[in-house]
């Protein structure tokens, strides 16, 4: 084994050494911070390990048995390791490690028992992130897939003693499991027709036109389904608004920079196999486009910090299917990147100011800014970034999937992302201003956080910063669309800022008089309430699921082993009454044997013959 | 001479089962003892079994015979191959991990430790036999203590039947663990009768010369004889497994047992019934097979579907798990209906993972049972704060209930899936699919219900598993993990056995 496989599996290893001692020597976890410093070293390893493999950037797959077979085996695991999986591998340990490091502060008030675990499960989701990052086959993927899942899970419900976490939390594990339904019957489909799992197979296949299976655009959809849950796409995205029940730096890392993308990093590495597919891909791109105008209407009407940012990820994740959907996936990719570094930001920004008021409703809060300057640089930077302002990194990402989206003649979808430009610069000043500027309620001495928090924000703020200047310089985006763009983009993005200035600075527009006028009125009731897909769901489990398996449960217990319990009561029954024939006294016998001979002379005299 | 090593493994629990009548009276703890010591050798001998098995040879291995009546061909034959290596496994380490969980089983102790002994030389029994008739012998060893276990240290639930069918079964007792002990051990000697009747009738068209599986399966039954003695296997060994709409037996009977013997029974004894079908019916009967592959793969699938939605259904923890193995052990049937390579290794590969899997959820919901003192899933809430590695054990054995990857339960399904495509019923693949997703609702709100949320006052003075429990704990969660990362481990036995199988029934 050379250093070209055994340094991404070293990557991938020493999370997972990590966790395993985190989860097996239970003094150690139960000691709290000896437990985080456990896990962010070995994530620190981590990380150095993959900027190693990202600066040399070569590509390398190594696969070994995982199910063997007869002939050949069912399924494999390796590493791949490629210009995309190189990325991924930077973008994942850097942010893990900084959550990791901000946690520490963040969550200093939990119990030791209680930080242990949430560090074990840490280090659980870095490794199965970085897992599913370097997956070389669809099967591992899926593994990975399930595994960061459940770290979802188990995180959103970290506070599990809390009603609503817990609820949340089995929420996201329910939704995205349906779409993920769909990604085990698609690959199964697949490994039916094909024999494989592995992407190096199937991608040449694919090349060499030898993959026309029939079904294939069902196979493909299927296997798309997945990716909606995991990016939260409409009409599968409600769960992610409500994982914000978990710890803040988790919904930065899982619920923001990582594991919401792996829909798109999965749609994104399966491209040659997206390719064959025309339909499905424009659905993916109408869907993703649909799904980021929708969920920034939503975002415009919430009043919860951390669920503004949730509509924005899943906006955002929209914009990036939308890419992918146009066939500009380097594009979607390139936004998938900056965006982890830029909401990770907003939101351990967000993190530091619940922290410091208590609060996450954005009108309970206000003129932070003289309080917490630097969170509030910090946090206005990633705002910019977020609205798409050259020279930070998210105009350029943002820019490219616009080109990519009118050069693939997708009207529709153009439309609606350019209108989401607008609500985004809105909704994210929105925040701004209702949070840093304005007037301060009387309560409390907010203030900046401690280093441990801060250095964090700082690191990903010059991230997002020079990631930017490195775009503006370089010439990364490949798509340049038409000269018009970018000055629009901007435009609108101004747009929308001076919008959220006029309403919620000056007070100029008055919110309320702006929702109550057509045909905002119609989008601000739709949108207060969700556009009824949470109670839909909520409808389809209570009304449908569960009633129906109540009738099951009937139908178990009094039919079908009704028949069974009739038989037996009846057999006693029917026992109980021969019974009396065995009255032990001769008499009855007598005539019973009277009453027989009686019946054989009639039955002899006429019976017909 | 080689040391008889499935014989001991078969009959050292039945020694330890002797010697704590004899010896151990009124010593609980050498009761346990000797229980330990016992299933002890039988875990060591199963598990030097499984490390010097052969893996690159097809066949009958550790072979052992010794004649018992040679004029009508009935002998002492036991050898196992990939299957039943498993399976022999399996049984070791639930006994193992069961007379652990049962530590705490106050009443009559020695009596209880004997008949569970002498139960698991039975079910040892049906995994090594290779004649029939010895088989039989051994499949009733394994049925009839269960009446006892069941009725003497069961528990009754807190459910009745209301309204007119509480007048229409108010003879029967629905609902008390004597009713649950008289109906499982009635229904399952019914499916014995079939058995006997199918064993027969192989006996007598072979040449009535000889109960030996290996010269059986030499033999090619006539089509009529293979239809209807599959037919008859089907439906024996069926009720054991828990086939719809036979499987009624098992929630009540699973429910009422004690926490050892539910683990027992559902973790190993419904795989008999599996396992039945597939040495017995498929290794006898290929054709047979082949013609009711068919039937066999749909009831599988209600079994799934309609065992999930009835597990969500219920109000009391130890039937949702009851109604969870109904639902397993539709996977297990489905695979096996498959008629493919990879479906039956998903299937063998289900047996072992659904019985560590249930094994640990009995025993967790007797943990839980014992401090609660209650099983209504209503009344219970917050447990996680008081007792966060019975917790943790929970959501463990939940994750591989809904075959989360890197758990047995994922391997199992997933090459059930794979199988099911490749099946000429391609459609099993959606009712099997759509279960895991049912199964993921019911078990995950159990979960909630049970461990998160607000801790309960009524509840504070629960406290964690303890001492010997957590043996049991820890034995279980590790095989259901190590088993789901490296599945090569149970595959690369297994293969040997189901290939040739798959070629008999192929050839046909």
């Amino acid at each position: 084994m050379d250093a070209t496989v055994w340094l991404p599996v070293l990557v991938l290893g020493l999370p997972f050494a990590s966790f395993v001692l985190l989860a097996v020597v239970a003094p150690l976890r139960r000691a709290g911070r000896a437990a985080g410093a456990v896990s962010i070293a070995a994530i620190a390893a981590a990380f150095l390990g993959a900027v190693l493999v990202w600066s040399v950037g070569f590509t390398r797959e190594a696969t070994w048995t995982w199910i063997p077979a007869d002939d050949g085996p069912t399924a494999t695991v390796g590493v791949l390791v490629d210009p995309l999986a190189n990325a991924m591998l930077v973008l994942v340990t850097l942010v893990s490690l900084l959550v990791q490091i901000y946690s520490l502060a963040y969550l200093h008030d939990e119990r030791p028992p209680s930080l242990g675990r949430y560090y074990t499960f840490q280090s659980l989701f870095a490794f199965s992130m970085l897992g599913l990052v370097l997956s070389p086959s669809f099967i591992q993927m899926f593994v990975f897939w399930e595994l960061v899942g459940l770290c979802s899970y188990l995180l959103i419900g970290y506070w599990y003693a809390r009603p609503t976490a817990a609820r949340a939390a089995v929420k996201a594990f329910w939704i995205t499991k349906l779409g993920d339904l769909g990604f085990v019957i698609g690959i199964v489909m697949l490994w039916a027709a094909t024999d494989t799992f592995e992407f190096r197979v199937l991608f040449a296949l694919a090349q060499e036109h030898a993959l026309a299976i029939e079904g294939l655009g069902t196979i493909m959809f299927l296997i798309y389904l997945g990716a909606v849950g995991k990016s939260a796409q409409f009409p599968l995205h409600v769960w992610l608004p409500d994982a914000m029940e978990g710890p803040t730096p988790v919904s930065a890392l899982i619920h923001a920079a990582t594991m919401v993308t792996a829909g798109v990093f999965m749609v994104t590495r399966a491209q040659p196999l997206f390719a064959l597919v025309p339909d499905v891909l424009a659905l993916i791109g109408w869907v993703g486009a649909f799904t980021a105008l929708l969920a920034a209407t939503m975002a415009c009407v919430e009043s919860d910090i951390k669920r503004v940012l949730a509509y924005s990820t899943v906006s955002q994740l929209g914009y990036m299917m939308a890419a992918a959907g146009a066939g500009a996936p380097d594009a979607g990719f390139l936004h998938l990147l900056t965006h982890g570094l830029f909401k990770a930001l907003l939101f351990l920004g967000a993190g530091a100011v619940i922290h410091a008021v208590g609060t996450n409703d954005i009108f309970r809060m206000g003129g932070l800014f003289r309080a917490m300057p630097q969170t509030g640089v910090v946090f206005i930077v990633g705002t910019l970034a977020l609205a798409g302002f050259p020279p930070l990194a998210g105009f350029f990402s943002k820019e490219a999937i616009l080109a990519g989206v009118w050069e693939a003649d997708m009207t529709g979808p153009f439309l609606m992302l350019a209108l989401t430009v607008l609500l985004t610069a809105f909704y994210m000043f929105r925040v701004v201003f209702l949070t840093f500027f304005g007037r301060a309620p009387a309560a409390g001495h907010p203030h900046d956080p401690s280093w441990t928090m801060r250095a964090p924000l700082w690191v990903l703020a010059a991230l997002t910063v020079l990631v930017g200047l490195r775009l503006a310089l370089g010439d990364v985006g490949a798509h340049h669309g038409p000269g018009w763009l970018a000055p629009l983009s901007v435009a609108a993005a101004l747009g929308g800022i001076a919008l959220a200035w006029a309403t919620y600075q000056r007070g100029v527009v008055d919110p309320g008089g702006l929702a109550a006028t057509f045909p905002f009125s119609v989008v601000d009731l739709l949108a207060r309430r969700r556009y009824g897909l949470d109670t839909l769901y909520a409808g389809l489990y209570r009304g449908f699921l569960l009633s129906f398996s109540r009738l099951i449960g009937w139908i178990d217990r009094y039919l079908v082993d009704g028949v069974l319990n009739f038989l037996s009561a009846w057999t006693l029954r029917g026992g109980d009454l021969l019974r009396h024939i065995q009255s032990g006294h001769a008499q009855d016998y007598v005539y019973g044997v009277a009453f027989g001979v009686l019946l054989l002379f009639v039955w002899s005299q006429w019976w017909p013959r | 001479m080689t040391v008889p090593v499935l014989s001991l493994i078969t009959w050292s629990p039945f020694a330890g089962a002797l010697l704590i009548m004899f010896t151990a009276r009124y010593r609980p703890l050498a009761v346990r003892l000797i229980a330990v010591a016992t299933t002890g050798v039988s875990m060591v001998g199963a598990l030097w079994l499984y490390a010097v098995y052969d893996r690159d040879a097809a066949g009958f291995q550790f072979y052992e015979k010794v004649p018992l009546v040679p004029p009508l061909g009935i002998s002492y034959e036991l050898g196992v191959d990939g299957i039943s290596l498993l399976l022999v496994l399996l049984t070791a380490v639930i006994i193992f991990a069961g007379v652990f969980a049962s530590w705490t089983v106050t009443v009559r102790s020695q009596e209880f430790y004997a008949l569970l002994l002498a139960l698991v030389t039975g079910v040892f029994g049906v995994f090594v036999a290779l004649d029939l008739f010895v088989f039989f012998l051994f499949y009733e060893l394994a049925v009839l203590p269960m009446y006892l276990l069941i009725g003497v240290w069961g528990s009754s639930g807190e459910i009745r039947p209301r309204g007119i069918f509480a007048w229409a079964y108010r003879e029967t007792g629905v609902g008390t663990k004597e009713y649950a002990a008289m109906k499982l051990t009635l229904y399952l000697l019914f499916g014995s009768a079939f058995i006997l009747v199918g064993i027969f009738a192989l006996y007598v068209n072979a040449g009535a010369s000889s109960f030996s599986f290996v010269d059986l399966e030499g033999v090619s039954f006539a089509p009529a004889v293979q239809r209807w003695v599959f037919l008859a296997f089907y439906v024996g060994f069926g009720v054991l497994a828990g086939i719809w709409p036979l499987h009624t037996w098992s929630p009540d009977g699973h429910a009422s047992a004690p926490t050892a013997v539910s683990m027992l029974h559902a973790g190993v004894l419904m795989k008999l019934g599996a396992y039945g079908v597939v040495r017995l019916g498929m290794g006898l009967l290929p054709s047979g097979a082949v013609e009711l592959a068919w039937l066999m793969g749909t009831i599988a699938c209600v079994n799934i579907v309609y065992g999930a939605l009835s597990a969500m259904a219920q109000t009391d923890l130890k039937y949702v798990i009851a109604y969870s193995s109904v639902s397993h052990m539709g996977i297990v049937m489905l695979g096996a209906a498959t008629l493919t390579e990879t479906g039956l290794n998903g299937s063998v590969f289900q047996m072992f993972a659904h019985g560590v899997m249930t094994g640990l959820f009995f025993a967790l919901v007797g943990l839980v049972y014992e401090k609660a003192h209650s099983r209504e899933i209503g009344k219970m809430g917050g447990f996680g704060a008081v007792m966060p590695g019975i917790a943790t054990a929970f959501t463990m054995g939940s994750l591989s209930s809904l075959g989360l990857p890197a758990t047995a339960g994922f391997i199992a399904e997933l090459l059930t899936f794979l199988g099911a495509w490749r099946s000429d019923h391609r459609w099993w693949l959606f009712p099997a699919v759509a279960g895991t997703f049912l199964t993921a609702v019911y078990v995950l709100r159990v979960a909630k219900q049970i461990f998160w949320g607000p801790p309960s006052p009524h509840f504070q003075h629960l406290e964690d598993a303890r001492g010997p429990e957590w043996v049991a704990l820890v034995l279980l969660v590790t095989v259901l993990v190590l088993f789901g990362m490296v599945p090569g481990l149970a595959i690369a036995p297994v293969d040997t056995a189901t290939l040739p199988l798959l070629a008999r029934i192929v050839g046909f």
